[in-house]
């Protein structure tokens, strides 16, 4: 029993630990290019999706994938066809979302489909996690430098002859993964929280590009492990101290953003 | 038309939002001219470099030289500041490597130690100097030096000209400036183009500069300008 409940734990630490280096690297080029809410409103959308697995006892992350999918597809024509502002965007996918899940989500489920579970992720589930985050982080990783540049300045990035087009559309998809495996782990509420607060606190003290990509991937990694831990002892949800570990780190960097102000 | 051209615009017209920014514009510019465009706010003169640099749709005709290389020094970066990034950083974007970094900061003016510093920390002069020294990575033959309408202090402002001028002598560049200052006009450049959606003037500027194009160009504000460097 003991040894069953150890390698549980494992598998839950090593997907969680992927998924939320992973959501922090990909979080730290979001927020420089003023994108860390869409992943809310994404994460919102997902619902039903997650509604459905749980209804029928498939994986949420393939539940939720098709609706952050269409939930990109959204953000691309509020933003070019309308120009609604992202607030606007927000309120509507949000409830929309919200509402679509509560008519069918049995009410015995919701917390797992709001704030996640990762208590019982199994060995398969685990291991596409772990080889789906390594790809995306290698993805990242090649195309980072281009993708500092278009949140610059597409213009500065064109006239360098990239194609923004291809960069902003492989990097939706990475959203688009990031967020569908964040669901599983947080739960469709909160995965913003996992890609936007280590980003926040990894720019208060960074001063430099690879600091700031290395260490809000390295906040999001120790803030799932925390939080995965501190859930195994206490038998609270793991997402909700994941997310308030994130929070935690966050205070601690602004701190010492004040203090190199000084 | 000599063999010397740089640049050939014919009859170029944009169009944004079906709105004309820019209507019927034609100009050349040769091999070793500094060109500036003088107009006022919404005239479409950062439109017009956008074009020119191949990142907005038009009609009409934009000839470059073949194989020629262009370096765009744009307005402001408003987000630059999102993200922490050290100058070298910047410079690392454009794949430059240290020693291009190194030889670059030094020929704007920098020693080798502001390299780490963040660019968010850097003063709006320095800041521009630095967009200046990433536009000439990789030696570009024409420079597009789009000014910053505010931001910049004046004592920046005096020294940032006399650096394109030196900059062009040793570089062997031809320069397309959009500025508001009509003594750079006048002392710097080889033709101004004053643009308010269409041609108004151009030519050399002691030439075409009249008060009467001046007031096409900018009304009521002709009397300042007049005033200032008159």
């Amino acid at each position: 029993m003991v040894e069953h409940m150890g390698a549980q734990f494992l598998l839950s630490m090593t997907t969680g630990i992927f998924i939320g280096g992973a959501a922090g690297y990909l979080g730290s080029l979001m927020l420089s290019k003023r994108m860390a809410l869409v992943a809310g409103p994404l994460g919102h959308l997902t619902l039903p999706g997650i509604a459905l697995a749980l209804l029928y006892g498939f994986n949420v992350s393939l539940g939720a994938f098709p609706f952050v999918i269409l939930g990109i597809i959204l953000i691309w024509l509020f933003e070019i066809r309308t120009k609604l502002p992202m607030e606007a965007l927000t309120a509507i996918v949000f409830s929309s979302g919200v509402a679509v899940a509560f008519l069918f989500l049995p009410i015995e489920q919701a917390e797992t489909a709001l704030v996640g579970d990762i208590s019982r992720v199994n060995l398969w589930e685990a291991f596409v996690s772990v080889i789906v985050t390594s790809i995306v982080f290698l993805v990242l990783k090649k195309m980072y430098s281009g993708m500092v540049l278009i949140s610059i300045s597409e213009d500065l990035a064109k006239s360098e002859g990239m194609d923004v087009r291809k960069y902003n559309l492989i990097y939706l998809v990475l959203i688009a993964i990031i967020v569908a495996l964040g669901v599983k782990m947080v739960g469709g509420l909160l995965t913003a929280a996992l890609v936007a607060i280590p980003a926040a606190a990894a720019r208060n003290i960074s001063t430099k590009l690879a600091h700031y990509s290395f260490g809000a991937t390295i906040i999001g990694a120790m803030s799932s492990f925390i939080g995965i831990l501190f859930a195994e002892i206490s038998k609270f949800s793991a997402g909700p101290l994941i997310i308030l570990t994130n929070t935690g780190i966050f205070l601690i960097s602004l701190v010492f953003k004040n203090r190199g102000r000084r | 038309m000599t063999n010397d051209f740089v640049l050939k615009v014919k009859n170029l017209t944009v169009r944004i939002d079906s709105q004309n920014i820019i209507e019927n514009l034609s100009f050349q510019v040769k091999s070793g001219d500094v060109i500036t465009i003088l107009g006022p706010n919404g005239a479409g003169k950062t439109v017009l470099f956008r074009t020119l640099l191949g990142l907005l749709p038009h009609e009409g005709e934009i000839e470059w030289k073949s194989g020629i290389k262009l370096g765009y020094v744009p307005q402001r970066l408003p987000f630059i500041k999102d993200i922490p990034l050290s100058v070298n950083d910047f410079f690392k974007l454009k794949k430059s490597s240290e020693r291009e970094t190194k030889e670059i900061l030094d020929s704007v003016g920098f020693r080798e130690n502001l390299k780490k510093k963040k660019i968010g920390d850097l003063s709006s002069g320095q800041f521009q100097r630095i967009l200046i020294a990433w536009a000439l990575i990789r030696n570009p033959h024409v420079l597009l030096f789009d000014e910053p309408t505010t931001g910049i202090d004046i004592s920046g402002e005096e020294t940032v000209y006399s650096l394109l001028a030196r900059l062009k002598q040793e570089r062997n560049l031809t320069m397309l400036l959009i500025t508001h200052d009509l003594s750079v006009v006048y002392k710097f450049s080889t033709d101004v183009i004053c643009l308010n959606k269409h041609l108004v003037c151009y030519g050399p500027p002691r030439k075409v500069l009249t008060m009467e194009s001046l007031r096409q160009l900018f009304g009521e504000e002709v009397k300042f300008y007049q005033h200032r460097h008159g």
